[in-house]
């Protein structure tokens, strides 16, 4: 260790990891629905994609993906829903890794709603 | 990436109730559900609950598994760490609340703690340097090599009131100013590790569970008092302890940590474990450097003060374990951050090893000046089975007893040696009504006196004749008189031995004559041990009245001393009776008594 630098190198590659251990984070929670339906329609992919670029983004200081049973629409598995503090519980259905991304993106971190994604948003007739 | 970590306790108390097998069968289980790539499992230091390990946490979420089976990890993989529904069932219990779970943070156990020294415990795998680094792990030295003067390290050190972990409450600061003044040509940073009390396991747990923190805050010391070399005076007792911190040395110097020009700044500093074999002495100061010089672990006269004359005749300093371990975390967020928690001459916090008769046996830290009933009755979970407090133990064979009505004191150094005992390094027993007093002075002396290690006459021969007379009271044989010659003793050990095991061995003996006097007359007129601990002096009998005659009492008595018939009462031939006790445990119907 020649430099601060290189510690800060080191130091900003593991945080994102190690904050995942924190207690307070009760920001926001991002929950994938994993019961058996969830699973069979695709969940796994979507949560492991949600957990790794909230990692790599440095925030899970401030948001904890984690999952969650069946809430009854299993139709409209895999099911995401965004808990935001204060606001109203977003729910996204029928994801994938490329909409996990998207959500991220722009709802996580940019702070906008992806509503064609969204229960009442999506075409689901 | 992982989604999920799921943290196994790999402390000495896990390992003890099988951590090892429940990590194995974890790890064997998630690659049977294709989960490997997605959890990770990390082992940690202690978690402080010991009570109710094997522990295991899962995060993000934060669910505190407790004295987890190798047969629930099936459930806990599939049902949580697949499909996220937490095992309820399985919980710490303390977390589970009708209306879901609770945080850890909020349980009476965590809540009122304080975690500096131990706060990486439980947190980070101590055997992964990137991890410390990750929890801000080695910017405290950073700060000291590049930005600060060995004099502004050691004023932080004065600012923040941080004083000895060890027991004797020395200000640290000073004495790195001391030694920094005396000039020589190498000086050394000692560490001592060397954790002897008895119920102590503070020091162990910062090893095994925090190692780099110690490391870091060494090379930080060498940095302030001008030496380029350390030494970590262990015992060899704990294995996993030495493990992990041979792995993090051979980590720091691999990262350049340790080793030449560190940080480019052009400081030198390496580090070394001397392995103790197991003499309490061996943490007496004089005699843990004596040790590392390769002679005989005998303590020498003070002065010259190692400051002036240690290791090798060269300037040292020797500090604990867990002063160590708070010295990155002062450099880090100030001296005035520090000095905030605390009493007026107590600062920060204090780390705990809960044993005896206490629900939560296990580490806590709390802030100085805590009052021992939260520590007890809060943090400890009160004491079990509907018995009444009798005594607290802290300092170990060189500390006393605090009775009941000091349960509200607040602990710090001053307090604690106001009432008769020390902070010590900071085992703390909790006894009850069943604990004899007598005996428990009898048994810290018993420890002293196969510990001493013969240098000195006071404490060679005193505590052996302090040993005798208590062994008299123990069987009945005292007259009054040996209390008042047992006392002159103390005394004299006291203020004639050549260390601090002489020094305060007495101290045992002496704080429990002073509040509980009474246990020792009780034994000496009326021959009799009120907590019925003392074999000499009891007897079983049974209680014709309740004696249904089932014979059970006789058959499990291994000196054939029960004689009855069928559905009559028993009787104990006290001549035979050995007072086992085997009897009283077996009777269903409470009719064996003892007095």
């Amino acid at each position: 260790m020649k430099s601060l630098e290189e510690l800060k190198a080191i130091r900003e590659k593991m945080q994102g990891q190690v904050s995942l251990r924190g207690e307070d984070h009760d920001n926001t929670r991002v929950v994938v629905g994993m019961a058996t339906c969830g699973i069979a329609s695709g969940a796994r992919p979507v949560l492991n994609t949600l957990a790794t670029l909230v990692q790599e983004k440095g925030l899970t200081g401030k948001i904890a993906v984690t999952q969650t049973g069946c809430i009854g629409l299993c139709q409209y598995e895999p099911i995401v829903e965004v808990m935001e503090p204060g606001k109203t519980k977003v729910t996204y259905i029928k994801m994938n890794s490329e909409k996990a991304a998207e959500v991220v993106e722009r709802h996580l971190i940019g702070g906008h709603i992806v509503e064609a994604y969204t229960l009442s948003g999506a075409d689901i007739k | 990436m992982y989604r999920s970590h799921v943290l196994v306790c790999g402390g000495t108390g896990c390992t003890s109730s099988g951590s090892q097998q429940i990590m194995e069968a974890l790890t064997a289980e998630l690659e049977k559900k294709g989960l490997q790539n997605e959890i990770s499992v990390v082992q940690t230091g202690c978690h402080g609950l010991c009570a109710l390990g094997p522990i295991m946490i899962v995060y993000p979420d934060a669910s505190f598994y407790s004295m987890v089976k190798v047969e629930d990890i099936p459930e806990i993989v599939e049902e949580h760490l697949l499909k996220g529904r937490v095992v309820t069932r399985l919980l710490y219990q303390e977390t589970v609340t009708s209306s879901g779970v609770k945080a850890l943070i909020d349980t009476d156990f965590y809540k009122k703690q304080h975690r500096i020294a131990l706060r990486n415990c439980g947190v980070i795998n101590p055997e992964v340097i990137e991890e410390y680094i990750g929890t801000g792990g080695y910017q405290a030295l950073g700060t000291v090599l590049t930005e600060m003067t060995p004099d502004d390290v050691i004023q932080v050190l004065l600012d923040s009131g941080l004083r000895g972990r060890g027991g004797g409450g020395f200000p640290t600061g000073l004495k790195w100013k001391l030694a920094r003044q005396n000039e020589a040509d190498q000086k050394y940073v000692c560490c001592n590790a060397d954790e002897g009390d008895p119920g102590a396991f503070m020091d162990r747990s910062v090893l095994e569970g925090d190692p780099h923190a110690l490391i870091e805050a060494m090379i930080i010391a060498g940095y302030a008092i001008g030496a380029t070399q350390g030494y970590v005076y262990v015992r060899a007792e704990y294995p996993i302890a030495v493990d992990r911190l041979n792995i993090a040395i051979e980590q720091a110097r691999e990262f350049e940590l340790l080793g030449k020009d560190i940080f480019g700044s052009g400081f030198d500093f390496d580090l070394d474990i001397r392995l103790g074999a197991g003499a309490f002495v061996c943490g007496e100061e004089t005699a843990l450097m004596t040790s590392i010089e390769g002679h005989r672990g005998e303590p020498r006269p003070r002065p010259p003060f190692p400051a002036q004359k240690g290791l090798f005749g060269k300037p040292t300093i020797l500090n604990n374990v867990e002063t160590y371990a708070n010295i990155p975390q002062i450099i880090l967020n100030g001296a005035e951050w520090f000095a905030s928690m605390g009493t007026e001459k107590s600062k920060g916090t204090k780390v705990f090893a809960l044993g005896g008769k206490i629900h939560n046996t296990g580490l806590v830290e709390v802030p100085m000046g805590t009052t021992l009933r939260t520590v007890i009755d809060e943090i400890g979970g009160g004491i079990p089975n509907g018995k009444k407090f009798k005594a607290a133990q802290t300092g170990g064979p060189s500390g006393g007893c605090i009775p009941a009505e000091h349960f509200d004191i607040p602990i710090d150094y001053d307090n604690l040696i106001a009432i008769g005992s020390m902070m010590g390094s900071g085992g703390l027993i909790v006894m009850d009504e069943d604990d004899c007093m007598v005996d428990i002075a009898k048994f810290f002396l018993e420890f002293t006196v196969e510990e001493s290690c013969g240098k000195c006459t006071p404490c060679r021969v005193g505590t052996k004749r302090m040993l005798e007379i208590l062994e008299k009271v123990t069987k009945g044989n005292a007259v009054l008189e040996d209390l008042d010659k047992l006392e002159e003793l103390c005394y004299y050990i006291k203020n004639n031995s050549l260390c601090g095991l002489g020094q305060t061995a007495p101290n045992p003996v002496l704080s429990t004559l002073r509040y509980f006097r009474d246990e020792y007359e009780a034994h000496i007129k009326e021959k009799k041990c009120p907590s019925g601990v003392c074999k000499a002096l009891l007897s079983y009998h049974i209680d014709a009245g309740k004696c249904k005659g089932c014979t059970l009492c006789a058959r499990v008595c291994p000196n054939g001393a029960i004689s009855g018939s069928v559905k009559n009462p028993h009787v104990i031939d006290l001549d035979k009776c050995i007072k086992c006790g085997a009897c009283m445990d077996k009777c269903k119907f409470g009719a064996i008594y003892k007095q």
